[in-house]
């Protein structure tokens, strides 16, 4: 029974990073590799794995140690975890695929600062499990990944009318060069943001006019 | 060898660290609300980037030679211990500084900028000098950034704006015509 009810909430901690408490679109963290490296859906898709691979190798060990970390030191012993990780999968990046190494440059090596990751590991891993602090940080780094890949598509597809290196439109297609180049990344994760505002309120005055109705 | 110039106004206006490489985005939007503590954030960044420089600097030439996968873990702890080592050194000696630069100087630590102006330096293999006047010019760029943002957002407030899209959504198309702007400077040097 209680393996069962573990199960149930390493399944609410994943699904609350996807869309309820997503990194980006309700937290707004980690916003520097977000707008940096979504110039083309590849380039998201690496970062969000890069992403996915340190944050989850991270809260593993933090929380695996989170006993054993002394208090007064703990932010710097994340900071070494994190920085471990990271050289990781830079090392492992520049072997296995170059290119995308390449194009994200030092943008791997960035990971290190993404506020998301110590966040996490200081809001969630050093509190909890292992399994609820992987299961955690699946989430976060999913919901992570989807909102790079969103941003990432979006601005492919209006910057070079191809998605993943595929065009979508033909020749005739007038690329919307300024989406591929830094202002569009701002512009865009603006509006998407305004999109999920927009959203949210929608849902409010429904649940608020439901209440009213109910009530009379 | 890039002349000091050149190093300078690159850094600064046509790869301004936090419009075009968007490092160092949290203070950015977080502490952007009033141009004087904008200002003030602005030079606690261009002063820690200075010991970053000179720290990177140091690594470099010393110890990462013989170890080059330390190069992440290092830096950041350096220039971390660093930072605070010359914070409680300017709290002694000078009161009146550390009052100005205030709370921003341990947070700029964990910026990506600084970790970033690391980075950069050693790729494109600057020196010492080069290093300091990059750091100098970057840091600049940065402060520029946030009084122009901050000044905008003073007069957004004034505004009347949907209110779905104000906060965070509206600070970023704002950023987004601020980066625009930066553009035009693209060609300011030939071959830039």
């Amino acid at each position: 029974m209680s393996d069962l009810n573990s199960s149930a909430r390493a399944y609410t901690e994943f699904a609350k990073g996807i869309w309820k408490e997503n990194p980006v679109f309700v937290q707004v963290l980690g916003m520097c590799p977000m707008l940096a490296v979504t110039n083309t859906a590849i380039n998201a898709v690496a970062m969000g794995a890069a992403t996915l691979f340190v944050l989850v190798g991270s809260s593993f060990l933090v929380s695996l140690l989170r006993n054993y970390i002394p208090k007064q030191v703990r932010i710097s012993t994340y900071i070494v975890i994190i920085a471990t990780f990271v050289t990781v999968i830079d090392y492992v990046l520049k072997a296995a695929a170059p290119e995308v190494h390449r194009d994200l440059g030092a943008f791997i090596a960035l990971i290190v600062v993404n506020c998301l990751i110590l966040g996490r590991q200081e809001a969630f891993a050093s509190r909890n499990t292992v399994k609820m602090a992987v299961a955690d940080a699946l989430g976060m780094s999913a919901g992570f990944a989807f909102a790079l890949l969103c941003l990432g598509g979006v601005r492919e597809i209006l910057g070079s009318g191809s998605l993943f290196g595929i065009s979508l439109f033909g020749p005739n297609f007038e690329p919307w060069v300024v989406m591929i180049l830094p202002p569009g990344g701002f512009i865009m994760l603006g509006l998407i943001l305004f999109f999920f505002s927009w959203l949210e309120q929608r849902a409010r005055d429904r649940r608020a006019r439901a209440a009213l109705e109910g009530g009379a | 060898m890039e002349s000091f110039v050149y190093i300078f106004m690159g850094a600064m206006v046509i790869n301004n660290f936090t419009l075009s490489y968007f490092l160092g985005l949290c203070p950015f939007f977080g502490v952007s609300g009033k141009v004087t503590t904008a200002l003030r954030l602005g030079l606690a960044n261009i002063f820690v980037m200075l010991i970053t420089a000179f720290c990177a600097w140091f690594l470099n030439t010393y110890i990462l030679i013989y170890a080059p996968y330390l190069k992440i873990i290092s830096y950041i702890l350096v220039i971390a211990s660093t930072v605070q080592f010359v914070e409680m050194v300017i709290k002694k000696l000078s009161p009146d500084l550390f009052r100005a630069l205030g709370i921003f100087l341990p947070l700029i630590t964990t910026n990506c900028a600084i970790l970033g102006l690391a980075i950069f330096m050693t790729n494109k293999g600057y020196g010492l000098g080069q290093g300091l006047i990059y750091a100098l010019g970057a840091g600049a760029g940065v402060t520029l950034a946030l009084v122009l943002m901050a000044g905008l957002r003073e007069e957004a407030e004034l505004s009347d704006v949907p209110a779905l899209m104000r906060g965070t959504a509206m600070n970023l198309i704002i950023a987004g015509l601020l980066s625009l702007a930066f553009m035009g400077f693209a060609g300011l040097f030939s071959g830039a």
